[in-house]
């Protein structure tokens, strides 16, 4: 049958609720008889909990219950270990995870203390400044290499050190890589923490039905299936007792699949012990202690290659910060270690990181997982090696992609599912040309940089590459239904964070059963409605939920087939499914499939031994691996170095997440990973002091990216199907963000490229690369910017004349210049010039005109040597004619180095703003003289 | 407790009259007191934009309001831009959202479109800039913004975008 859905730009099905204000988010549960929580937290970021005094707090009008650790009894316990580590040989791991409420010990400012329960969130709060919490202050870890230090302070003092992991992964040899390399690059990276930063705050609402004999928990969790089924093992409930509930959720990120955070333990249990609806909503300062974060790594890179570019091997050491505690196991950093691979062969691998606990926030994965660190360490690495090898940046990565006839490619390490990591498939070199063409690489290097560099500006271009692992096991679910009305129902077990998943599992199923897109209803996120699954992670919701709605409604489609043959006494293959119905082919004879349906479930009669009433299905698809998407982002941009701003001027991203269901939907997902790659480029950044505070605890201190910082991303889709699951899907959720912080330092490297900075960090903010731009070489800091209009009352023919006569020039300029035309566009000459105490000495200058456009405008390169130091630099010139003559605006940047430069600044500046001036008047009182003696033009 | 303090806020052409606490936000009036969860709180110190309502006609920040300050004002939610009962009917901007799929998870829709109504009334053609910076103070996670500034366009561009509450007043 035609597809008619998958593939194309079918618009949401999910969006007029939420456009209205109809869709249920969280905190729009309103129950009656609600009660309200708000916690109270460890304000130090480490030490004893001596006490806890909530006798105050309980007396207070309103004030419902007061529960500290020792109220907890049994129901006390450290959280679950999520992820246990892949089996990688000689692995260390450490499993200390969260628990509800601090007991001995906090671990991180914002570590949940006590809970108050309140007839309203008022209440609860002015309770909560009721409670006294008595605390031995410890000194904070913070920094990855301070915590491994001999004698740290131990952030679990059960443990001998700070050290939550260690892991080395090997392949090849990558000493004998190294040895025989032509160039080894070796680098320290830094990559900080930020926010997932989802708009909507987390939020737990729990309600027991004492008649039913059930607890109703709404959670914005991205995973309400494990959710559900933890807190029936928890409760001591049957899990048929408990229904999760994650219905819109305001953005995931990663955090929102954390379990089981303190107070998503702590709400349904007060819920059954009260006897009452309770809600607790998260509040911005708290999300920003209290949801889980990332992205605090620190790497010791190198990379070996041949002349020619060509990668030999890798070794990259690195410390990973996993925060308080490591529910989350390994997973981000193995991430990073996987992905730093790419597109690339790298014959030899060598990988080792230490997981570090320290006293902050629980780390697990956020966008990108780990991902945009190996990125930014491998394509900088590139960058690097490529401009000490002379190379283009292009070319090196050309040279090092895996062809498409390498797949299956076995990197022979493995990933953070457990599995090896092998690549499905990819067809890399055609989207590095792809995305070359789209944002004007050769022309912009070849053409439009010097004239811009020329003209005083700073733009810059970024080109990298990356690959994302998507799509994991173990498994999703679905089931569908035709129901007797003719509507279909979907019902998917992962939870859905704005993806569009109503829409594109609407899609992929309308398709299989041949009915109109209108008909088919999808719901997620309710364990009611199905509760075989884990969660929407690792980019993984479209390919695997996805697959598995395709296999169920297949299976429906065979029992059309069954149901209908038996009903029109024909064979299956002489049916077909279309708009709706099944009809025998060539006939007029067919049925309305939701008539089939209700045939199918009759109340009398009989459903024949050995089949199922009604045309329903579930399936189910765990891909033993993932799926191997990748891309390239490419951008242009533009700094100003006296502010050290930065405006992205285009952005490029060409993309292959293998079938498309909905271009749409990808391209959104794009674009707002590219905006949260931004963020995490250049304006967000936690900052914590030496005690483990956090100075920036608000959206005025943290800055999230607005319209006005976030560029237009221009969207190419390229599709090379996955082998692993029919439709061909590759996942799409976090691609956006994992290049785009690479891809941003090497534009900013190429734009100040001049200043000779490297940029080795992330994220940057306009501080921060204005402090680098402030530690660069001495002779940036004598550059002489010599800028101005000077007015000749000549036509503009004249003047421009004039500037093309070395013999006239000669004269304009001091110290007795020699100047003569040395090739086409050059010239070579003599200068004597002194500036304040500096002896007047002699300069060789060459001096090449560029981008001449008589009469109008030229450039101009300064080259210039003597004993006392140099200059080198550019300046351009317009000419414009006016009413009163013509308007000559110049611009020169020189750069001044040697024993000249020792005279500082601002003599320098002075000295060379005099010399211009005085020179353009004396070319202008020669012109005039000049033109007084041969009349009017 | 504090005392309560009566008030009177025409909520979507609707008079509502509360009795509130002096402390009591805005957005919890209107979300808790009135049950109109349709605008949502994302930072409470004003920043992210989410709990945008039009107070007498311009774009407020509902969590830097107290409820008591609205006493006797006109009050416009996103549940005011389709009349009762329209359904899945839709005001222009909001059909426009939906055709540019500016939206993604939609937590922080409703504050951007009653930002973009009155900016559209005092902006009946605005560039791409203007919009740009007029939805900067608006946080958006999902989109990038890029598809919601042409949905601010296509709507624009259809010089269809009547006053707010037209449809619930009417």
């Amino acid at each position: 049958m035609a597809e008619r859905y998958v593939g194309a730009r079918v618009p949401r099905s999910e969006d007029a609720r939420l456009l209205t204000g109809r869709a249920l988010f969280v905190d729009d549960v309103q129950l009656d008889g609600m009660l309200h929580v708000a916690f109270v937290r460890s304000e130090h970021a480490h030490g004893r909990l001596r006490g806890v005094d909530a006798a105050a707090a309980r007396r207070h009008p309103g004030v419902v219950a007061v529960y500290t650790a020792a109220d907890l009894g049994d129901y006390w316990k450290p959280g679950p270990l999520l992820v246990p580590p892949p089996p990688i040989p000689d692995l260390i791991f450490h499993a200390c995870t969260q628990v509800p409420l601090a007991r001995d010990k906090v671990r991180h400012v914002g570590e949940p203390v006590a809970m108050i329960v309140a007839e309203s969130r008022y209440v609860a709060e002015d309770a909560a400044a009721d409670v006294i919490v008595d605390i031995d202050p410890l000194p904070a870890v913070v920094d990855l290499e301070a915590a491994m230090a001999p004698g740290a302070p131990r952030v679990h003092e059960h443990l001998a050190s700070n050290l939550a992991a260690h892991v080395v992964q090997r392949t090849g040899d990558y000493d004998a890589a190294r040895a025989g390399a032509h160039l080894v690059v070796r680098r320290r990276f830094h990559y900080d923490r930020g926010l997932s930063a989802a708009i909507e705050n987390r939020c737990v609402v729990a309600q027991w039905d004492p008649r039913a004999e059930e607890l109703t928990v709404w959670d914005t969790t991205q995973a309400p299936i494990p959710i559900r089924n933890g807190l029936a093992a928890m409760l001591g409930l049957s899990e048929s007792q408990v229904r999760v509930v994650a219905p819109f959720i305001g953005g995931g990120f990663g955090p929102k699949i954390m379990m089981y955070y303190p107070e998503e333990v702590l709400v349904p249990w007060a819920a059954i012990r009260l006897g009452r609806p309770v809600k607790w909503a998260e509040d911005r300062h708290e999300n920003f202690f209290a949801t889980t974060q990332e992205r605090g790594q620190v790497h010791d890179a190198e990379l070996a290659v041949a002349k020619d570019g060509r990668i030999l091997g890798v070794r990259d050491v690195f410390l990973h910060d996993t925060g308080a505690y490591d529910p989350y196991g390994l997973t981000v950093p193995i991430n990073s270690q996987c992905t730093l691979l790419g597109p690339y062969d790298v014959p030899a691998y060598d990988t080792e990181f230490t997981a570090v606990f320290t006293t902050k926030p629980i780390v697990t994965p956020v966008r990108g997982a780990g991902r945009q660190h190996g990125v930014f360490v491998m394509e900088r690495l590139l960058d690097i090696a490529a401009r000490d090898l002379g190379l283009d940046r292009l070319a090196i990565r050309r040279r090092n992609y895996l062809s498409r006839d390498r797949f299956p490619h076995d990197h022979h390490i493995l990933f953070q599912d457990s599995g090896p990591l092998v690549y499905d498939s990819g067809d890399y070199a055609p989207a590095l040309e792809q995305a070359a063409g789209l944002i004007g690489y050769d022309r912009f290097i070849r053409e439009e940089q010097p004239r811009l560099r020329a003209a005083g500006r700073h733009v810059g271009i970024g080109i990298v590459s990356y690959i994302e692992g998507t799509g994991i096991g173990p498994y999703e679910g679905a089931r569908v239904t035709i129901e007797p009305s003719g509507h279909v129902r979907v019902a998917t077990g992962v939870g859905t964070q704005g993806q569009g998943h109503f829409t594109a599992f609407a899609q992929i199923v309308a398709d299989v059963l041949g009915v109109a897109i209108e008909r088919v209803h999808v719901v997620t996120g309710d364990t009611r409605e199905f509760h075989w699954g884990t969660g929407t992670f690792a980019s993984r919701g479209a390919v695997v939920a996805g697959t598995a709605c395709h296999a169920a409604a297949t299976k429906v489609r065979e029992r059309i087939g069954e149901v209908a043959s038996r009903l029109f006494g024909v064979s299956a293959d002489q049916l077909e499914v279309a708009d709706g119905r099944v009809r025998v082919r060539g006939t007029d004879r067919s049925i309305d499939l939701g008539a089939l349906s209700a045939q199918s479930n009759p109340l009398r009669g009989a459903v024949r031994p050995g089949t199922e009433p009604g045309l329903e299905a579930t399936a189910y698809y765990g891909p033993d691996r993932g799926s191997t998407a990748s891309g390239v982002h490419a951008l242009l941009l533009e700094v100003d170095p006296e502010t050290a701003m930065v405006e992205i001027l285009k952005y490029v991203v060409v993309h292959d997440c293998g079938r498309l269901i909905n271009p749409m939907l990808v391209e959104g997902q794009v674009q707002g990973g590219v905006a949260h790659g931004i963020g995490n480029a250049f304006y967000e950044q936690l900052v914590w002091d030496a005690n483990g505070q956090l100075q920036n605890a608000s959206l005025m201190d943290y800055l999230l990216p607005t319209a006005t910082e976030v560029p237009r991303v221009e969207t190419a889709h390229r599709e090379t199907a996955s082998p692993l699951n029919p439709i061909g899907l590759k996942g799409v959720g976090e691609a956006g963000c994992i290049p785009t912080g690479a891809a941003f330092a090497q534009a900013l490297e190429d734009a100040l490229a001049d200043y000779h900075i490297e940029i080795t960090e992330i994220p940057l903010s306009p501080d921060r690369l204005f402090a680098l731009l402030q530690r660069t070489t001495p002779e940036r800091r004598n550059l002489v910017v010599v800028e101005g209009d000077f007015l000749f009352h000549l036509p503009r023919r004249t003047v421009w004349d004039a500037l093309q006569d070395p013999a006239l020039l000669v004269r304009a300029l001091p110290g007795g210049m020699q100047l003569e035309r040395s090739g086409e566009s050059s010239y070579d000459g003599l200068m004597k010039v002194g500036v304040g105490p500096v002896t007047a000495a002699e300069f060789t200058v060459r001096v090449t005109i560029l981008d001449q456009e008589p009469p109008v405008r030229f450039g101009m390169v300064v080259d210039g040597r003597s004993a006392l130091g140099f200059t080198r630099g550019s300046a351009q010139v317009t000419l414009t004619e006016g009413p009163e003559g013509t308007t000559m605006r110049y611009r020169a940047e020189l750069q001044i180095g040697g024993r000249i430069a020792g005279l500082g600044q601002r003599l320098l500046d002075t000295a060379s703003r005099l010399i211009t001036r005085q020179g353009l008047e004396v070319l202008h009182r020669e012109l005039a003289t000049r033109a007084g003696r041969e009349g009017p033009a | 407790m504090t005392d309560r303090v009566p008030i009177q806020v025409a909520v979507n052409g609707q008079r509502r009259a509360g009795e509130v606490e002096p402390r009591l936000l805005l957005s919890d009036f209107l979300r808790q007191d009135l049950g109109l969860t349709g605008t949502h709180v994302g930072c409470e110190h004003g920043v992210c934009g989410a709990c945008t309502v039009l107070l007498d006609g311009d774009a407020v920040r509902s969590c830097l309001m107290l409820a008591v300050q609205a006493d006797g004002h006109d009050v416009t939610t996103v549940e005011g831009l389709t009349p009762p009962g329209a359904g899945d009917a839709l005001h222009p901007l909001q059909a426009a959202f939906h055709e540019s799929h500016a939206l993604q998870c939609g937590f922080c829709t409703p504050g951007i479109l009653m930002t973009m109504i009155p900016f559209l009334q005092d902006h009946p053609a605005p560039d791409e800039r203007e919009i740009r910076e007029a939805l900067a103070g608006n946080l958006c996670r999902c989109t990038g913004y890029q598809n919601i500034v042409e949905a601010v366009r296509l709507a624009a561009s259809r010089r269809a975008v009547p006053t707010p509450a037209e449809g619930a007043r009417g």
